[in-house]
């Protein structure tokens, strides 16, 4: 019955409402703020740090838990499994927006422009408004939507940007491997390089995004394709600090001694992660950049 | 069987201890018996207030003309009717009956991440009151139909960012309800019950929360876009930009359509799981029913444009849509067939829980026919936001899933509580429920025939009569399910007085774990994995 001789059973949880009253209290705010009361920012800065603090203090208690080995192996199949499917989740949260540039491109712009598998008598839709309108991607619509713009290039910072993923997740499984031999010193290093990477990439997309709004003329309001550009781009950038913050949680936690070669389910969550929002940027760089 | 329970807590024994005192213990609580009961006590309050909404929209119709409340409160009331309905009725109470009834039903000692289950019942309840909240706006609630179309949902006062951020709660609290629907039927089986020994009703629910995990976060980004379009000039369903508001339809149904059988496929599995006991039979066909419920999840990703049939897609779109729906018949009919199949010259008798599920097969069909009428395209162009629409999804959702809920609730009552209800009474109920739920919709098919729209406070003169019928049929049925309320304090507070046994209903223990243990359930069912019981299927 190995599976089943420590039924780990936690009895109270003061954590979990304590942070759902944050992401509340944050939302409203927010809310609160597009609807342009004075009250919003005040109420969203509140409701974010209480978010932050509860979630804090719980992942605390876990790891504190954890190093003292109140989890059996079935517990932390239970975390894997949690922490699979939550990916899965974002795999599909990440779909609606691809799906939307792919229509865009495949299918609302080709029948707005009368070309394709949607030219044809009767079919097109711009004649009235937007006579002079053509099919061609990028585009910010007949209306010209948000003014002129320069589309982004792919290889510039961005093609950097890909090159500094893709080793960061080279240096994650690095430190995985040190994890794994009881290479301590190997762990914190890979852990170092991987979440500076994180970091550095970060900070050019925001320089990428400084140039677009200040040189380019290409903000989130240029039409669809500024509009799938910033959304896609930037839930996938504000993915990578999620994942630079995790990981230096991770970094921290490590060089603290934690994690051992059998038990680091928090370190294997965060690489798997880590690992996701990488791929996001590779479907990014060949749908929004590239192609 | 007996393991080893390691105690790493020193100060507590887990699985002795009872529940905490005070209103601490259901803030704190991570006992999936104690969520589930919160979830349920939720979604009933929320099946009130939803449906004092539907009573204000059936008193406005019951005559032509403007009698009670403005064009604007009314559109607000099917908007928020159907969305309090959607996310605060049927679906947590699904999840209410998940959280009581897979672990015990597996043999697992509680949910998988417990603390996670916690949060997942307060994110609800943020959800809910974020959406609430818009009703005392300026500009009213939203008020351009629950699925947010654009560009008429733009239009919504200072109600959209709240409506958007409520939804991306909702969206998180099912998530994580469902993560750990997987999680505990993957991991905390007991030994021996192997996947196709579970229970129906712990398979429908598996597959029901793959749907929600693929399909919440889409509808998340829909409305984020919706968002965005409002707020940060985006025009992602503006055509002049480039955009489309055809595109917002397609994701939305995407999640849309799935989520009509997140609805319905836990009603499957509480039919498969109440019909044979009433039966005295096995169910029939465990394996096929199995089959057909994956079939039926899959089908429901590739058929969402069906909900779209009048946008102008190309005719293969139409073709593809029109065929790939009707496809959803089989599976359904491979059910309708095995529960028929499973009463065929079983001993059967009446209690209320067997009442009400021999109506879902009945009237299920019935919503079910009128999906296959809708889903020939050409056909369609008649149906559509007609109120032959409206008639159908209720013969899905109400006679079906609710009904469901109710068997439910009297199937399971005595086990939860250790008291038995009020037969007399519940079967009072279900008749009321009964015959006023078809006064209530069935007119609706001859409305939406004769071409009344849909979500419209006022209406032609001919269109008087059955209107009138409907409406009466509506507060016959709406104040009738004051009785569920009554039976389930009453039960609560010692009901019969007869004392239950653990099996509660004759020959139950033989079709499932839960008519094993002590009636009423202890606070932790399982302290050592249950020897597994070959259940009736096989
Ligand atoms: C045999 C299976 C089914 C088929 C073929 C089917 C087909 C359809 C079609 C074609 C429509 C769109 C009609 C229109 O707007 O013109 C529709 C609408 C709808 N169906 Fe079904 N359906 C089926 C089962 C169900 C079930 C089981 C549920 C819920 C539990 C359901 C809930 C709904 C809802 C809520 C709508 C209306 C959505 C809206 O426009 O607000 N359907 N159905
Ligand atoms: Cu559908």
């Amino acid at each position: 019955m190995s599976t089943h001789d420590a039924y780990y059973i936690p009895h109270k949880a003061v954590w979990p409402i304590m942070a759902t009253a944050g992401l509340m209290l944050m939302l409203a705010g927010f809310a609160n703020y597009l609807n342009g009361s004075s009250i919003g920012p005040g109420m969203m800065l509140v409701g974010f740090l209480a978010f932050l603090v509860m979630l804090g203090l719980w992942f605390t208690l876990q790891s504190k838990e954890s190093e003292s080995g109140m989890y059996s192996h079935q517990v932390g199949i239970s975390y894997r499994m949690g922490m699979m499917w939550f990916i899965y989740s974002e795999v599909m949260f990440f779909g609606a927006f691809f799906g939307a540039l792919w229509y865009a491109r495949n299918i609302s712009i080709p029948h707005l422009g009368d070309s394709g598998a949607f030219s044809g008598p009767g079919r097109s839709t711009h004649d009235i408004l937007w006579p002079a309108f053509q099919a061609i991607w990028p585009t910010n619509g007949p209306g010209n939507v948000g003014g002129d713009y320069e589309a982004m290039g792919a290889f510039g910072l961005p093609f950097i940007n890909t090159m500094l993923l893709l080793t960061s997740g080279v240096t994650c499984t690095w430190a995985h491997h040190g994890l794994l031999a009881k290479k301590r010193d190997q762990l914190i290093k890979g852990l170092i390089a991987t979440v500076s990477l994180g970091f550095l990439f970060v900070t050019c997309q925001a320089i990428e995004y400084y140039e677009a709004y200040h040189e380019m003329g290409l903000t989130l309001g240029s039409g669809i394709y500024g509009s799938t550009f910033f959304m896609l781009t930037g839930f996938h950038g504000f993915h990578v600090c999620v994942g630079a913050i995790i990981l230096s949680v991770i970094l921290f936690r490590s060089w603290r001694g934690h994690f051992t070669p059998e038990n680091h389910f928090a370190f294997e969550a965060a690489a798997w992660y880590w690992h996701f929002v990488d791929v996001v940027w590779l479907g990014l760089f060949v749908f929004v950049y590239l192609l | 069987m007996t393991a080893v329970v390691a105690e790493h807590d020193d100060h507590h024994d887990h699985h002795d201890h009872g529940p905490e005192k005070g209103v601490l213990r259901w803030l704190f609580t991570t006992n999936h018996k104690d969520i589930g009961t919160m979830y349920l006590v939720f979604s009933l309050i929320m099946f009130f207030v939803g449906g004092t909404m539907a009573l204000i929209i059936r008193a406005e119709l019951f005559e032509p003309g403007l009698q009670f409340v403005d064009p604007q409160f009314f559109n607000s009331m099917t908007t928020m009717h159907a969305l309090v309905m959607v996310f605060g009725a049927v679906m947590p109470a699904f999840v209410g009956l998940a959280n009581w009834m897979i672990p015990m039903m597996i043999g697992a000692p509680d949910m998988a991440l417990p603390r996670m289950n916690n949060m997942s019942f307060w994110m609800l309840v943020a959800g809910i009151l974020l959406m609430a909240s818009t009703l005392f706006m300026e500009g009213g609630a939203p008020s351009a139909g629950w699925t947010f179309y654009p560009p008429l949902v733009l239009q919504t006062g200072n109600a959209m960012p709240f409506a958007v951020f409520a939804v991306h709660m909702l969206g998180v609290s099912s998530i994580m309800g469902a993560i750990n629907v997987i999680a505990t039927i993957f991991n905390m089986r007991a030994p021996g019950m192997t996947l196709m020994k579970m229970p129906l009703f712990v398979w429908t629910w598996l597959i029901t929360a793959f749907l929600l995990i693929a399909i919440m976060p889409v509808f998340a980004g829909a409305v984020t876009m919706l968002l965005t379009d409002r707020f940060f000039d985006t025009s992602f369903f503006d055509a002049a930009g480039g955009g489309d508001p055809v595109l917002y339809q397609h994701i939305f149904w995407f999640f849309g359509h799935p989520e009509v059988y997140v609805m319905i496929l836990p009603t499957f599995g509480v039919a498969s799981t109440i019909i044979p006991v009433f039966a005295r039979k096995p169910l029939f066909g465990y394996a096929s029913m199995v089959y057909a419920t994956g079939a039926i999840a899959f089908l429901s990703f590739i058929v969402w444009s069906h909900h779209m049939f009048t946008v102008g897609l190309p005719v293969a779109g139409e073709l593809y849509f029109m065929y790939a729906t009707m496809l959803i018949a089989i599976p359904t009919g491979v059910k309708i067939f095995n529960w028929t199949a499973t009463m065929w010259k079983g001993a059967m008798t009446f209690e209320t829980p067997m009442l009400f599920s021999i109506a879902f097969v009945v009237l299920f069909t019935l919503g079910g026919f009128t999906g296959l009428m809708m889903s020939l395209a050409p056909l369609d162009f008649q149906y559509h936001d007609s109120y032959f629409i409206v008639a159908h999804f209720h013969y899905t959702l109400v006679p079906a899933s609710v009904f469901i809920l109710m068997a439910a609730g009297y199937y399971w009552l005595p086990k939860w509580t250790g008291h038995m209800y009020n037969e007399k009474i519940g079967q009072l109920h279900f008749w009321l429920s009964a015959v006023s739920v078809n006064i209530l919709f069935f007119p609706q098919h001859f409305l939406g025939l004769a071409g009344m729209p849909r979500r419209i406070p006022d209406y032609a003169i001919q269109f008087a009569d059955w209107n009138m019928v409907s409406s009466i049929g509506a507060f016959m049925y709406g104040f009738s399910q004051l009785l569920f309320v009554y039976i389930v304090i009453d039960t609560i507070r010692g009901g019969t007085g007869e004392k239950v046994t653990d099996e509660v209903w004759e020959g139950a223990s033989k079709h499932g774990l839960e008519w094993t243990v002590p009636s009423p359930a202890p606070y932790h069912t399982f302290s050592t994995p249950p020897e597994v019981i070959p259940t009736e299927h096989f």
